[in-house]
């Protein structure tokens, strides 16, 4: 199969529908494809895309003078492909995506809200990231609003949102958060129950909103591969990656092979990091402490490893535009391929019991059932798509360095419920430590950082990453002078959240923390 | 079920204290932890932790306590679900404008003597996000802060023993 042979096909269907487009790049974002098309043809081509069968990856918009520029990213089999159009900043009408893709929903109304895009047949007019830190005829992302905002003293509580109500005889209403009873991050969830029996869930998220995009700007490279790295903490090497893609794809760095593998080898230390700390959370939301003890001792063993192997046991920082700021000393490839062995011990005599324990299967299997086809609408990638049948995983299908030189196999399940979730986990964790014998054993020497330069122009990058919730995907333009004038991170969380409004229809009340737990979006990630 | 059983407690045996799962520094801190807390909450701590804008890699670390290693609870230390239990408020995060609101609500459910630690280095002084459109910054912008764990995140033991500055010197 070779790249983009289906593009063409996609370009006749576009004539076909007299969607103009106006240019094609195929290297100023490269790897993606890049088409310039008209403000008029938006919602056509995100049609035709749909039925062509591409899935929806995200959208981000930029205030230049004038114009707003409004960029949609769609893959299909791998490649990825950038529509681009300009709406006046006067007047900024846009036809909706969502219509055509469901996941569109939320980052069309962030970009409403952000951005004062406004989407004529978006069928929720709803804001969504704005509560009321600022008012609704400002937008935060347009050049002429400050960064410290209008608005002084205290902000007031959000109170207002209009939550869809369920009317009818026995329904009752339950609303829950921001701050939640445990260490978790802050978010609103609005039950509409009859019985114990969920027939809505709502979700209002936007409380860390910290304006991450507007704080980007003006930064140099490592200054925005630092935020990129508290986008979402749990996620800081796959975030810090992406961004360090996009930055080097933009300006034409080389980061060195080493560098490359050492990348994978700490995003690979986080996945199991993470799948290990969430196996255990969520047996212990159906009682199942055990797991939950057993899994966090793993856990913690492991990021003490990191601590001392790479000084941060997130291994924070330790990615930089270039390459990496930790080498990997002598001994220590020893030292984790012990430790990788160690771990495969311990987990399959935990994994034997996980696997046949009945009370755990009784509450995990069939709970929380998210189907193929909505799967696929809302665009989740990651352990949530994969358990629901959606196979995408960018190391397999658009393996970027050093993931061409190992063969990545990804777990898919069909199932769809929160037993297949934790099953695929398990079984991501085996093949990370199959990966990171591999990156070991294969891992050049050399330099970890190559000098990062600028090219003393504009340019712009895109970088995906697939991180332990699944694909991240980071766009970023440097001006001129090498600062950052536009950032734009897309946490898979943005398509995750709301399978899990899907996910608890049906389901009764006190199932909500493990199907919740079996997703675990990111707060923090979608709010920016 | 049996079977089952058996290997539970097959596996349980190994995390119990086993010397090695033990860290001395750990130990240390957390007796002279507890006698203080003996001394002034009466022997337990309630601590309700609040995320005020946080990236969430300060709240792995909180969780990390309560793991088998350093397994906070037996110092006295308890998370709660409620502020109107807890002795102690850990704000990690900056406050974003969006949480300023709940922060303060939170902070006035609690009961006096109340102590607000600010856990994180996003916490003590707005860390990498300082005071912007969506973000006020440290925590003692919006509330009196007692006490500030740096570090981001704070490690276990860095949170542990500051927690025990914290009490001695509350
Ligand atoms: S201090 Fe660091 S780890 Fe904690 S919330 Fe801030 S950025 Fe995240």
């Amino acid at each position: 199969m070779s790249r983009f042979d289906w593009l063409s096909e996609l370009l006749a269907r576009f004539e076909d529908e007299h969607i103009l487009v106006r240019r094609g790049w195929a290297r100023r974002l490269a790897p993606a494809h890049l088409l310039q098309i008209d403000a008029e043809d938006w919602g056509k081509a995100a049609a035709e895309a749909a039925t062509f069968g591409c899935r929806w990856a995200g959208l981000w918009g930029e205030h230049l003078e004038e114009e707003i520029q409004v960029n949609a990213c769609l893959v299909f089999k791998g490649d990825y492909l950038v529509l681009r159009t300009e709406v006046p900043a006067g007047e900024p009408l846009l036809p909706s995506h969502t219509p055509h893709f469901p996941g569109a929903d939320r980052l069309e109304r962030h970009a409403q809200d952000l951005l004062g895009l406004a989407f004529g047949d978006h069928p929720d007019e709803r804001r969504w990231t704005r509560h009321l830190a600022w008012q609704e005829d400002e937008y935060p992302l347009r050049r002429d609003f400050p960064v410290q905002g209008h608005a002084g003293g205290e902000t007031p509580p959000d109170g207002e949102y209009p939550f869809r109500a369920v009317l009818g005889s026995g329904v009752y209403e339950i609303p829950v958060g921001p701050v939640h009873a445990g260490i978790i991050e802050p978010g609103h969830f609005r039950f509409s129950a009859v019985g114990e029996r969920v027939i809505r869930l709502e979700q209002h998220l936007g409380y860390v909103h910290k304006g991450i995009e507007k704080i980007a700007v003006g930064r140099d490279a490592e200054g925005v591969v630092r935020l990129a790295g508290r986008i979402s903490g749990d996620s800081t090497v796959a975030h810090a990656w992406a961004a360090c893609q996009a930055l080097e794809r933009a300006c034409g760095v080389q980061p060195p092979e080493r560098a490359d593998f050492l990348r994978a080898l700490f995003c690979e230390r986080e996945r199991v990091a993470n799948h290990l700390g969430d196996i255990g959370a969520i047996c212990n939301d159906v009682g199942f402490a055990f797991a939950l003890q057993q899994f966090h001792r793993l856990r913690e063993i492991w990021s003490r490893r990191s601590g001392e192997r790479f000084g941060h046991r997130m291994m924070m920082d330790r990615l930089v535009p270039g390459g990496v700021a930790v080498d990997l000393d002598r001994g220590a490839a020893e030292t984790l391929r012990t430790d990788h062995q160690a771990l495969r011990t311990e987990l399959e005599r935990l994994y034997d019991i996980l696997t046949d324990h009945p009370s755990l299967e009784d509450r995990l299997l069939g709970t929380g059932r998210l189907s193929a086809e909505t799967a696929r609408a809302l665009g989740c990638t990651g352990y949530v798509g994969k358990a629901s049948g959606q196979p995408c995983d960018i190391r397999h299908h658009s393996p970027y360095a050093p993931y061409q030189r190992l063969e990545v196999r990804p777990a898919v399940r069909e199932e769809g419920d929160v037993m297949a979730r934790m099953q695929v986990r398990m079984e991501e964790i085996l093949e990370s430590l199959r990966l990171m014998d591999e990156l070991l054993a294969l891992l050049p020497g050399g330099e970890v950082r190559a000098p990062f330069h600028h090219p003393g122009k504009a340019c712009e990058g895109l970088g995906m990453v697939d991180g332990w919730r699944g694909e991240i995907l980071t766009y970023v333009r440097l001006d001129a002078e090498g600062r950052l004038a536009h950032f734009f991170p897309r946490d898979p969380s943005w398509f995750t959240w709301p399978a899990l409004e899907r996910i608890q229809l049906g389901n009764i009340v006190p199932d909500f923390p493990v199907c919740n737990k079996s997703v675990n979006g990111s707060y923090s990630g979608g709010d920016l | 079920m049996l079977r089952i059983l058996r290997q539970i407690w097959h596996t349980g045996t190994i995390t119990e204290p086993a010397p090695d799962c033990r860290d001395p520094e750990v130990e240390k801190a957390g007796i002279e932890l507890k006698r203080i807390i003996d001394r002034r909450f009466g022997g337990s701590l309630a601590i309700r932790e609040v995320d005020a804008g946080s990236c969430n890699a300060c709240e792995l670390e909180i969780h990390a306590i309560n793991n088998a290693f350093y397994d906070v609870a037996r110092f006295g230390i308890h998370f709660v679900a409620s502020p109107r239990h807890a002795d102690v408020l850990l704000v990690t995060g900056p406050v974003s404008r969006h949480m300023e609101a709940a922060l303060r609500r939170t902070w006035e459910a609690t009961p006096a003597p109340k102590y607000v630690i600010a856990c994180g280095q996003c916490a003590c002084d707005g860390g990498e996000f300082g005071i912007s459109y969506a973000s006020c910054g440290a925590v003692e912008n919006v509330l009196p802060v007692d006490v500030k764990i740096p570090g981001c995140p704070p490690p276990p033991l860095e949170l542990l023993r500051s927690l025990l500055a914290a009490i001695g010197g509350a």
